[in-house]
């Protein structure tokens, strides 16, 4: 990649994301990566490089890749960063900005129009409350109207769907 | 002993074996639960596109809760790690306190910072007590082998739950299940994530992740699983099938819940915690037990 297409300000961009305060502490030991669940069976999700790119400024190439959003927030590595730069909370905020640059793995795009309008990941459907009923077990609303106001207060009931790039 | 309680999204539609068996050694343990119907998303879902909104869904959730002057009581790890951060952040951050309330109030609702947040599991052995539970045991669950796995969020971020736990070494559900006459074993990558939360991102990564843990469970021998989590046990129990027939393994290992498994020391009838509704069958397990 040319160096042109490096941008030096982005480590600077993470750290104003809730989050991702702590990126520029890494100094690439790897401790996240020997502990990775995720890593140890898919390769391509390799946090001490995604760290090391996004320091070198590797924007586009970090915010449109799939890779960001395979985390699966055990949180191992962030028990175990000897420079706690929090790496699961860093994830979330390269994927913040990933979203607000128009890149929602598609995943999460159904899971913001699931709990947008129902105000949970996994709905309620009439069958579910009446086995619910016969078990003895409280009915459950089917929706609700605070989480879908807090949504439309937030813009995410509008919220781009464009796939991750690699 | 009295807490709102949070079902979460995940036990009420597909864990419900879980939901009704904590209900009930709850009753018979003298533990309130109160429900309410103004709970939704604990926020944890959205971190990952909006963390501001993750704060703000968790915090709404909260200020139920102090409405009905009661600390939280979850069954599903990844809501109780999520409301216990956004509790201890607003507990002693009056600024972001006063940031989310300007936008709360949007939906008539503030939050003063007075709510603690607790698992289930986490209640029974900090306010019901290991003892107190071994004193009330009726049928001791002895020559089961039981392997225990807490759930990346029970544990972990271990600021967020004041170090009770360590995330290394967990010790609280063994102890939990010890206490009832059970045997537990130990087993290769004991603490290691079940994938759940990647499951629609990269199945085929997630599942391979629940499979190592099965696997391990499978090395050592052990008649049943028990969890704590909803999402966990829809990765062991629910997805053991689809594991099987995609990697070609069979494990046949039974995944209980650890009310399910603390109903049946108590005494209840295994109808009553739902084990039924288990997709891996536990009849040879209560056959067992002779229950």
């Amino acid at each position: 990649m040319a160096i042109t297409k490096l941008d030096p300000k982005f480590k600077d961009e993470v750290t104003k994301v809730p989050g991702g305060q702590n990126i520029k502490r890494c100094f690439q030991c790897g401790t996240c990566n020997v502990g990775c669940p995720v890593r140890e069976i898919e390769e391509k999700y390799n946090p001490r490089k995604i760290i090391r790119m996004a320091i070198l400024g590797m924007r586009e190439r970090v915010l449109s890749s799939d890779f960001i959003w395979l985390c699966s927030a055990c949180y191992t590595c962030q028990e175990r960063c000897p420079q706690d730069v929090r790496i699961p909370e860093v994830m979330n905020a390269l994927k913040n900005l990933a979203v607000k640059e128009g890149y929602i793995h598609s995943s999460f795009a159904k899971r913001m129009e699931l709990i947008g309008t129902q105000g949970r990941l996994f709905p309620i459907s009439k069958f579910d409350n009446t086995k619910r009923k016969e078990l003895g077990l409280p009915e459950i609303p089917p929706e609700n109207k605070e989480v879908q106001e807090l949504f439309k207060l937030a813009g995410l009931d509008k919220l781009s769907t464009t796939e991750g790039g690699e | 002993m009295k807490y709102a309680f949070f079902p979460g999204c995940l036990a009420p539609v597909m864990g419900r074996q879980f939901e009704l068996s904590a209900r009930k050694v709850a009753k018979s343990l003298g533990l309130q639960l109160i429900d309410s119907e103004d709970f939704a998303c604990c926020g944890f879902p959205i971190k990952s596109v909006d963390q501001e909104t993750a704060l703000l869904l968790a915090a709404r959730n909260l200020s139920v809760a102090e409405s009905l002057g009661l600390d939280i009581c979850t069954i599903c790890t990844g809501c109780g790690s999520t409301l216990a951060e956004a509790s201890k952040e607003l507990m002693h951050n009056d600024k972001l306190r006063k940031t989310v309330n300007e936008k709360l109030q949007k939906i008539g609702r503030t939050y003063k910072g007075n709510v603690r947040v607790k698992h289930f599991v986490r209640i029974l052995y900090e306010d019901v007590g290991p003892e107190k539970i071994e004193s009330q045991v009726k049928k001791r669950l002895e020559g089961l082998k039981l392997a225990s796995h807490y759930g990346c969020h029970y544990l972990k971020p271990s600021e967020v739950f004041d170090k009770f736990e360590d995330p290394e070494f967990p010790r609280t559900l063994d102890e939990l299940i010890s206490v009832l006459g059970a045997e537990t074993v130990e087993y290769e990558d004991k603490t290691e994530c079940c994938g759940g939360v990647i499951l629609d991102v990269d199945d085929k990564t997630a599942l391979a992740m629940a499979q190592k843990k099965l696997d391990h469970i499978n090395a050592v021998g052990a008649d049943a699983m028990v969890l704590m989590c909803p999402l966990c046990g829809s990765m062991y129990d629910r997805n053991q099938r689809v594991i099987e027939r995609r990697f070609d393994g069979a494990y046949n290992l039974p995944v209980l819940f650890y009310p399910q498994v603390l109903g049946l020391a108590l005494g209840i009838d295994p109808k009553g915690l739902g084990l039924e509704m288990n997709r891996v069958k536990t009849s040879d397990l209560l056959a067992k037990l002779r229950v």
